[in-house]
């Protein structure tokens, strides 16, 4: 059984491996995400929200539900840790 | 446990500090537009000067100025902030968090609706940063029991 999953587990290492070859260079100039998204966000964010800041205006406008979700995970390590560890009071 | 040991120079150099190390959390929740910073990292410097103080006082000290129960509604709080500026986007008719929808009650223009949008969120994550970090490190440092961390 442990033979089986030694293999399992070699085979999905050398699938995801094979499957970095198609992702573009690191810092690469003509990748998708540098020639689609990054262009409009740095260009339009002045005139679009009057946030100089391209990356809080990227962080909490263009993505905000990205970031209410990030708030949603804070919000539920305090409520975890609270309902782990507190005891309530006598 | 952390022996308790009442310094002087520990306190007195806390206590003028600590409302120094505040005034920078709350520059850097409202800079976020035009310098690196924002919520979190605003919210984690705030909470960071209340741990500061609970570590050169005590935990029943610092829990005079803020109690848990506070404490715990500061958590939702930053949340509903949140979520409430997107709710009103959308009674205002737009989609959820669309800020320029803001320019309807605001006396401002869609775009500078939307930085004041973006504040508005800002300083909801950065309550509610600020409420977690002190909420995990009372659970932390005291075992579960407020009543005798940190002595």
């Amino acid at each position: 059984m442990k033979l089986l999953a030694l293999i399992a587990v070699l085979m999905t290492g050398a699938l995801l491996l094979y499957g970095t070859i198609d992702m573009p260079d690191w810092g690469d100039p003509h990748s998708p995400a540098s020639i689609h998204v990054s262009p409009r966000y740095i260009e339009k964010t002045m005139e679009e929200t009057a946030v100089p800041n391209v990356v809080t205006s990227v962080l909490a406008d263009y993505r905000g539900y990205d970031t209410l979700g990030e708030t949603v995970v804070i919000f539920t390590a305090a409520m975890a840790c609270i309902l782990l560890i507190r005891r309530p009071r006598k | 446990m952390i022996a308790h040991l009442e310094d002087i120079i520990i306190q007195t150099v806390c206590r003028i500090l600590i409302p120094f190390i505040q005034v920078y959390g709350l520059y850097v929740i409202a800079h976020g537009h035009h310098s690196p910073g924002g919520g979190f990292q605003g919210g984690v410097i705030l909470g960071a000067s209340f741990i500061l103080l609970c570590v050169a006082y005590d935990i029943n000290e610092a829990k005079r100025r803020l109690n848990e129960k506070l404490d715990t509604m500061f958590c939702s709080l930053g949340l509903i902030i949140y979520s409430g500026i997107g709710f009103v986007c959308l009674v205002l008719g737009g989609n959820y968090l669309n800020y320029s929808r803001l320019g309807h009650i605001l006396p401002v223009d869609p775009v500078n609706a939307r930085s004041l949008g973006i504040l508005g969120i800002e300083i909801g994550v950065g309550i509610t940063v600020m409420a977690v970090m002190i909420s995990i490190f009372l659970d932390l440092a005291s075992r579960g029991k407020h009543e005798e961390g940190l002595e």
